[in-house]
């Protein structure tokens, strides 16, 4: 197990490695530099700045700066936010992606696997058609169309709940955006589940289960619902590290401080250190998420017990 | 000063207009008609009838029946566009940022709430016979918000901070004026070396190079805030943030969470604070207009930054009262690249295409805010008299036919038609203008223009290098209120010259000004600059902006001004 661990991360080192070239190339290819604005510096000024910034140096010796300072756990200052460093954006980014995204994450796997596993259980009867037909608008009403709606129902008219803004981060506050995050996952995970169980209600040792007299609640909760759920689980690694990241479009439309914004923002703005950042980060979330699902994989079938 | 809130793309323009589609019912009929519009998929959101908006309808009238009482608790949350870069008022730049230091600092002078220049920490100051040395008196009482007094060293401090290369200032060279300040920006002379002197702890002398009859309000810009001398020293580039953070405006910074809020307190050494009622004042990041606009309807917000344009009319309907439109110091144009054929030595042609735009469909069917149509290149200033090309009065029939005649007379016909590139930053607005442009140009002319949008930062590259542009949009909001800070944008060696005009007349023209001392004459030597730059014709101006704002009605005290400029200290919340 220990060893398994040791091999995957020493691994995941060349794939990080390759992310953080690959981004640290691309933005420096992107037209613009961070300094461009309407209002265009005097040379000596951005030669200033530059140099500053170290972004006169070549750049290898930039690069080899940069991995320098990561290693340290510096991720650098930003060139936007120009009195914070990324690591200290970060900081206060992630823990609120962090709790809206597991919240929502958590909600998206409740209800996607309930209403896929009943959804399955009964194919093709009505409550098959409304499970689908639902997850199937859930998936195609884009975020950026559902959250202003919900906000306009329930914040505008009813005055149920706020229009956005963390407040003290209570329930208020999160509910909108964590199901707003959380519908377009409930659809695909349910879709997922349903046909995952479907297939495994096939099987045979799911027939000889029936044969043999079990009743559907042990069918299902001792035989089927683990191998129905493998899809799910390599679909949640990936899809979590993304979640808890933050989205840029959730984040903007309801003023949450997360991570997701500095994304776009930070690539719009050739922030190259923050981009770098939280590329870096998102890297090694991936990373850990994926060893997670395959520990999670171990324990739900046995055939892959590492 | 850069435009940054109709610069950046925004998510606004993928969320359409929310028609108001219901009108009155109960809390029921709306759940269940807002729920009929998710079941049919439809896009457009449930709107709000004016009725049933987030007002109370059994509100007592604001302010109580005398109509002055004040609410109990003075809290006011404002929408404030983007993240500011940085609170250091040396480093930061744009509109956000500025619209917050102007409470946390207190320059020599100061705005009132309609926009005059007043005393601010001078309380009065003398200008010398040639203009060139002015001598600033300062309050005795004034008092940093750690309790300190507001010296006049603590002002040469500041500017020389400001111009020094060393704090990488974005705006410093606006300080131009002022005696070696560009050299000393330049890195070719030391600090010390500007032209600014504290006699004594009340004494300030500024030396300049030319009459600078816009100083006072210069000095009202952040670049020319005090810095704290000592807290500066003791906390190095993070003397910006709360906690380090001080002031000798009327508000002291408390909060900052980066993309969340910035909450600014009552600041009790503030010299005039016994005159302030706000206690607490929330600015909030608002990138994305509609939701701004959400959350104003919610009742969170007071006051919003923006209006979003494809929501006007429902505005104009449902929140008339609360929409606040007033003209702004600022100028959208699109310019020609002169240094390029066909542009380059062709003023003919570059009039023609001016003429044929006909402005008042675009102020009127695409912008529709009050945009003032712009015949002239500089907006309306104080003691100026603003110009205008020989044919604004004319109809646009005749434009045309006049703009038909030059058109020809450039070489082009319908055989031979001009064919043209619009540049513009990725927005659907520079869109919806460029299309227009584009077909009131082939419908007169036969011009064979085409739309190219770029991101903005590639769009800033682009544009600079003058090698591939041939129309541009662009838009510049005064830095002050003075027309030489558009005038000097066109200037042959002003790097936000992007058209790249060079007219040694011009140039002349404005560095008469700059040394005419005496502010009549000033005047007409920059109206002659104006009337010669629009007969070169190397920019087509189009509108000038206006200011647009949703302001709940129990905001008092706040006036509209050209520069769009508000203290906080002027405000006050009526009971509601």
């Amino acid at each position: 197990m220990l060893r398994f661990a040791i091999r995957r991360f020493l691994g995941a080192i060349p794939t990080l490695l390759i992310l953080i070239g690959l981004a640290f190339c691309l933005i420096r290819l992107a037209p613009g530099g961070p300094f461009d604005s309407e209002k265009q510096l005097p040379p000596d000024i951005e030669a200033n700045l530059r140099q500053a910034y170290h972004l006169d140096e070549p750049l290898y010796q930039q690069f080899a700066r940069y991995i320098g300072n990561l290693a340290r756990g510096d991720f650098g200052p930003s060139f936007q936010y120009r009195d914070f460093s990324v690591t200290e954006l970060i900081q206060s980014g992630f823990p609120v992606s962090l709790r809206l995204g597991g919240f929502a994450m958590l909600l998206a796997l409740i209800v996607g696997v309930v209403a896929g596993t009943i959804a399955a259980l009964r194919q093709n009867s009505s409550s098959d058609h409304v499970v689908m037909a639902v997850s199937m608008t859930g998936i195609s009403i884009p975020n950026f169309v559902m959250a202003p709606l919900m906000i306009l129902v329930f914040a505008v008219h009813l005055g149920w709940l706020p229009a956005g803004g963390l407040g003290d981060g209570g329930f208020r506050n999160m509910l909108l955006p964590v199901i707003s995050l959380a519908l377009p996952q409930i659809a695909f995970i349910s879709r997922l589940t349903r046909g995952s169980m479907i297939e495994v209600l096939r099987s045979n040792y799911i027939r000889t289960a029936r044969a043999q007299g079990l009743s559907t609640r042990a069918i299902i909760f001792t035989h089927a619902l683990k191998p129905a759920l493998l899809p799910v689980v390599s679909y949640l690694g990936p899809a979590t590290a993304a979640v808890i990241t933050g989205s840029v479009v959730i984040e903007q439309i309801f003023g949450v401080p997360g991570l997701g914004r500095y994304f776009v923002q930070g690539a719009l703005n050739r922030d190259y250190t923050l981009v770098m950042g939280v590329v870096v980060f998102y890297g090694i979330l991936i990373i850990v998420f994926n060893f997670l699902v395959d520990l999670i994989y171990g324990f739900l079938d046995p055939r892959l017990k590492v | 000063m850069p435009v940054q809130s109709d610069d950046l793309p925004g998510l606004s323009s993928l969320i359409k207009a929310t028609p108001p589609a219901i009108r009155s019912g109960g809390v029921l009929t709306r759940i269940m008609k807002c729920a009929a519009v998710v079941g049919s998929l439809l896009v457009a959101a449930c709107g709000g009838g004016p009725d049933d908006s987030s007002r109370s309808e059994s509100r007592l009238p604001v302010g109580g029946p005398s109509g002055t009482e004040l609410a109990e608790q003075q809290v006011i949350h404002i929408g404030n566009g983007a993240e500011p870069q940085t609170l250091d008022p040396h480093r930061a730049e744009g509109v956000p940022s500025s619209n917050i230091l102007r409470n946390l600092f207190e320059g020599l002078t100061l705005e009132a709430a309609n926009g005059d220049v007043i005393p601010g920490a001078a309380e009065s100051w003398e200008i010398s016979d040639d203009a060139l040395l002015y001598t600033f008196h300062m309050r005795p009482d004034g008092r940093w918000s750690n309790g300190d007094p507001v010296t006049a060293a603590d002002f040469e401090f500041g500017l020389r901070r400001s111009v020094d290369p060393k704090t990488l200032s974005y705006y410093a060279s606006i300080l131009g004026p002022i005696k070696n300040a560009e050299q000393i920006i330049l890195g070719e002379l030391p600090a010390e070396a500007l032209g600014v002197e504290a006699v004594d702890d009340l004494t300030l002398v500024i030396r300049l190079n030319g009459p600078t009859p816009y100083l006072p309000g210069l000095l009202n810009h952040n670049v020319a805030y005090p810095v704290h001398a000592g807290s500066v020293e003791k906390y190095g580039n993070r003397f910006a943030r709360p906690g380090n953070l001080v002031g000798n405006g009327a508000y002291v910074l408390d909060e900052w969470v980066v993309q969340d809020y910035i909450k600014l307190v009552r600041n009790r050494n503030y010299r005039d604070d016994a005159k302030s009622h706000i206690e607490e004042a929330y600015f909030y990041p608002t990138e994305n207009q509609d939701a701004e606009l959400k959350r104003f309807r919610a009742g969170e917000f007071d006051v919003t930054e923006q209006v979003p344009y494809q929501q006007l009319d429902w505005i104009r309907k449902n929140l008339g009262d609360d929409l606040v439109i007033a003209p702004y110091l600022g100028s959208y144009y699109f310019g020609y690249n002169v240094t390029r054929p066909p542009f380059k030595d062709n003023a003919p042609l570059r009039k023609a295409l001016a003429m044929v735009i006909d402005r008042e469909i675009i102020t009127e069917r695409i912008t529709g805010a009050g945009e003032i149509p712009a015949y002239g290149w500089v907006p309306p200033v104080t003691g100026y008299t603003g110009q205008q090309v020989e044919w604004a009065s004319w109809t646009q029939e005749e434009r045309n036919a006049e703009a038909q005649r030059l058109y020809a007379e450039a070489g082009y016909s319908e055989e031979n038609p001009l064919s043209v590139e619009i540049l513009y930053n990725t927005n659907e607005n520079h869109k919806r203008l460029s299309v227009a442009i584009a077909s009131m140009w082939k419908q007169t002319l036969g011009v064979e223009a085409t739309l190219v949008n770029q991101e903005w930062k590639v769009f800033l590259e682009t544009r600079r290098r003058k090698e591939t542009t041939e129309v541009f949009r662009a838009g510049w909001i005064g830095d002050y209120n003075d027309a030489f800070t558009f005038s000097q944008l066109r200037y042959s060696r002003n790097e936000m010259n992007h058209s790249g005009y060079a007219s040694p007349a011009y140039d002349a023209l404005l560095e008469r000004a700059a040394m005419e001392s005496d502010p009549v004459a000033r005047a007409k030597v920059m109206e002659e600059s104006e009337r010669l730059l629009l007969a070169d014709m190397p920019v087509i101006p189009l509108y000038f902006y206006v200011s647009k704002h949703l302001v709940k009605p129990w905001v008092g005290g706040r006036q509209t001004n050209i520069m769009d400029h508000h203290h906080l200290k002027d405000f006050y919340i009526l009971k509601h």
